[in-house]
């Protein structure tokens, strides 16, 4: 039976990670992760979850851990955060590189310097280069489910590919919800345990993982192989999505998901906690003023969904992205792949973007509701200037 | 004395066509290393001269490897023996079936820039043996110095000879208390697989092996002469054979007379510029380790 609880988002990715039966969990504390370890740790020492906790002396090391556990044929868990993510940057890469369906739990947080211990997206999409999928989710249910939907996209054998479920700190994963915890018989039954072949270290069957591939061997096939995998990903989590559905009664859209956006001129893009701020501002304004405004919520960012994109969006006359990160020197990561993926033709949207919200600054109603008037008196521009804006920043006029 | 040829397994699961230097003495090493542990073994590479042999392909060692990065070959020992416990009591491996994990990386990736990964795994007493091959310098790079290149040692990256002295790494891990640590040399092969064979039939936990390994390439002396450098090592003081067994410390080879060090330092390149004073201070670094040694050997 499911049950209803009320949950901080750490703790409902923590139970999502219980019920996907994980077998080894590496896991070194950042806040605002912390509390996804202590849990997993007492759910292995209390005995509702039969599996190896392994209290690494790093990040570094729990990537490790978690690649070779996997490779060993263990289902593995792991979750960090901020300059954690950062300090396992590398292993990310191997993790990827050997085919290997570890799924972590990356809790949003800002890279220092300057240190805080708030949120904002830059330490998940700076390991956007990684080979790991991406899913963004808005609430400490989506990160629950979440959790459980990612073993079954990362081990599909079209994918094998490790995945990270992102929410911000301290916003998700701190504040408390009520979650609905899913019941074991159907997890069960919806997510088969992890037998691999590709990939395993046996002793009577042995293989030597992660050689080396000099001079021009078979490097490119090797990353193109990772390339046709997110490619192939796309589909399958809109599958996995299709299927939770229909066990669980509750769907999110798979890739992106898109809302109020019929007869919409103009739309908000947006991901993770802005989302649900964002919905009520566009539904405010769609029910009490009759605007023709739409939302668009991106919950991949890898693979990044260019079709479903531009399917959705070539039509309007302007989107903004709303992000809580930022590339210095270029823009809001998000923003840059759309306007990438959305390119020139004479048909795109003129495209605003908002850096909001950085170091866990509080985004409010009004102000996304002030971003979402902008479009409208601007969504006629032949060009629109000063695309990438600074939203509110203190000292400036 | 044993003999090895009539107790060691005759089946070969480290075969020719590796790609080590001539005259490196990692072939061996790990010949005796997989012979002694068998082929119910996992391994975690990590960067030393020994992961061309399991890199190549095809792989030199007919037993599963990982390879992971420069560091963490002490996590990835941590990561299987979880699975492997975690499989067993789930009945996906025959809880009966021994499997031996075991490390091999290199003095830099242990010592220097993988020592936090070889600390936690220690300290959290995972099952695995780990054999840290020190080549004294990083010699896949091409002869930089280490933190386990010895004072005055010339390499790419201290043409005058190194100021610093060298990392006691076998003395580090053994403050953490594990059940087992062991420094060994390719000139002592019966010293060498008696303690492997020790270690292997311990109950789980963390074993350490520090392996002398001499490097024709960055050492600077003919390919030929490993064996005779190795044993040079240990006649003169220079390399101590002992272990450190639950806490209680044996030397396992006592040379009958020190050799003056100068006997192992004129045959490599590597030392070449030293001075007089040089020499006399290692020799007088030799004799107070060596007095500091024997006075941890209860007998």
């Amino acid at each position: 039976m499911e049950k209803r609880k009320m949950l901080t988002g750490n703790y409902a990715a923590a139970h999502g990670a219980r019920l996907a039966r994980v077998e080894v969990v590496p896991v070194y504390p950042i806040t605002p992760q912390t509390h996804i370890m202590e849990k997993m740790a007492a759910f292995v020492e209390s005995g509702e979850l039969d599996a190896e906790f392994v209290p690494v002396e790093s990040e570094h090391s729990a990537m490790a851990v978690a690649i070779a556990a996997q490779a060993t044929g263990a289902r593995t868990f792991t979750a960090s955060s901020s300059q954690g993510l950062v300090y396992m940057h590398e292993n990310l890469f191997v993790a990827s590189g050997l085919r290997l369906p570890v799924v972590m739990a990356m809790v949003n947080r800002t890279i220092g310097a300057p240190t805080t211990i708030c949120p904002d997206l830059s330490d998940s999409l700076d390991q956007r280069d990684t080979g790991w999928i991406q899913i963004y989710t808005e609430s400490a249910q989506e990160a629950h489910d979440m959790i459980i939907q990612a073993y079954r996209v990362g081990e599909d054998e079209r994918v094998l590919l490790p995945v990270g479920i992102c929410f911000e700190g301290m916003i998700i994963s701190h504040y408390m919800e009520p979650v609905e915890i899913l019941d074991q018989g159907k997890v069960d039954r919806f997510l088969p345990p992890y037998r691999p072949e590709h990939v395993v270290l046996d002793p009577d069957r042995p293989m030597s993982v992660h050689q080396l591939v000099l001079d021009d061997s078979y490097y490119t096939e090797y990353k193109y192989q990772q390339q046709v995998a997110m490619e192939e990903a796309k589909g399958v989590i809109q599958e996995v999505d299709e299927a939770f559905g229909e066990t669980f009664g509750r769907r999110y859209g798979g890739l992106i998901s898109t809302e109020m956006m019929e007869d919409a001129e103009v739309a908000l893009l947006t991901l993770g906690s802005m989302a649900p701020t964002a919905r009520a501002v566009v539904s405010q304004l769609r029910e009490e003023e009759d605007m023709p405004i739409g939302l668009v919520k991106l919950r991949a960012f890898r693979p990044f969904p260019d079709e479903e994109l531009k399917e959705s969006l070539s039509n309007l006359k302007a989107v903004a992205v709303l992000e809580r990160d930022v590339s210095i020197g270029a823009g809001g990561i998000v923003y840059l792949e759309l306007a990438h993926c959305l390119g020139k033709k004479h048909d795109s949207p003129l495209l605003t973007n908002y850096i909001m919200g950085l170091g866990g600054r509080d985004v409010t109603f009004e102000e996304i509701k002030d971003t979402a008037l902008n479009l409208f008196e601007e969504r006629d521009a032949e060009v629109m200037t000063n695309p990438i804006r600074w939203y509110q920043v203190r000292g400036l006029s | 004395m044993r003999n090895l040829a009539d107790t060691l397994s005759r089946s070969e699961i480290f075969r020719s066509g590796h790609a080590l230097c001539p005259g490196c003495p990692g072939g061996m090493i790990f010949r005796w290393i997989t012979k002694a542990l068998g082929k119910d073994s996992i391994l975690s590479m990590g960067a030393t001269c020994l992961a061309l042999p399991t890199g190549i392909y095809p792989s030199s060692v007919e037993i599963p490897s990982i390879y992971i990065a420069m560091a963490p070959a002490p996590a990835a020992v941590s990561g299987i023996s979880a699975a492997i416990k975690v499989l067993k009591r789930k009945g996906r491996i025959r809880e009966d079936r021994k499997i031996n994990v075991f490390a091999i990386s290199g003095d830099g990736s242990s010592g220097d820039i993988g020592m936090a990964s070889l600390s936690g795994a220690a300290e959290r007493d995972d099952d695995g043996i780990y054999f840290c091959f020190d080549n004294e310098a990083y010699m896949n790079t091409g002869i930089q110095r280490s933190g386990l290149t010895p004072q005055f040692s010339w390499t790419t990256s201290t043409l005058k000879g190194k100021v610093e002295k060298k990392k006691d790494l076998p003395r580090i891990m053994a403050a953490h208390d594990i059940p087992y640590v062991a420094t060994v040399s390719v000139g002592y092969p019966e010293d060498f697989i008696s303690k492997i064979e020790k270690a292997r039939d311990m109950g789980p936990g963390f074993k350490y092996f520090h392996i002398h390994a001499p490097c024709p390439t960055g050492w600077r002396f003919p390919e030929s002469k490993t064996i005779e450098v190795a044993r040079l090592a240990v006649e003169t003081g220079f390399w101590t054979l002992y272990e450190v067994d639950h806490g209680s410390t044996r030397i396992t080879y006592q040379p009958p007379k020190l050799r003056p060090v100068m006997d192992y330092l004129q045959l490599q390149g590597r030392f070449e510029g030293l001075s007089d004073g040089n020499v006399r201070e290692l020799q007088r670094g030799i004799h107070e380790k060596w007095e500091h040694q024997i006075t941890l050997t209860p007998e």
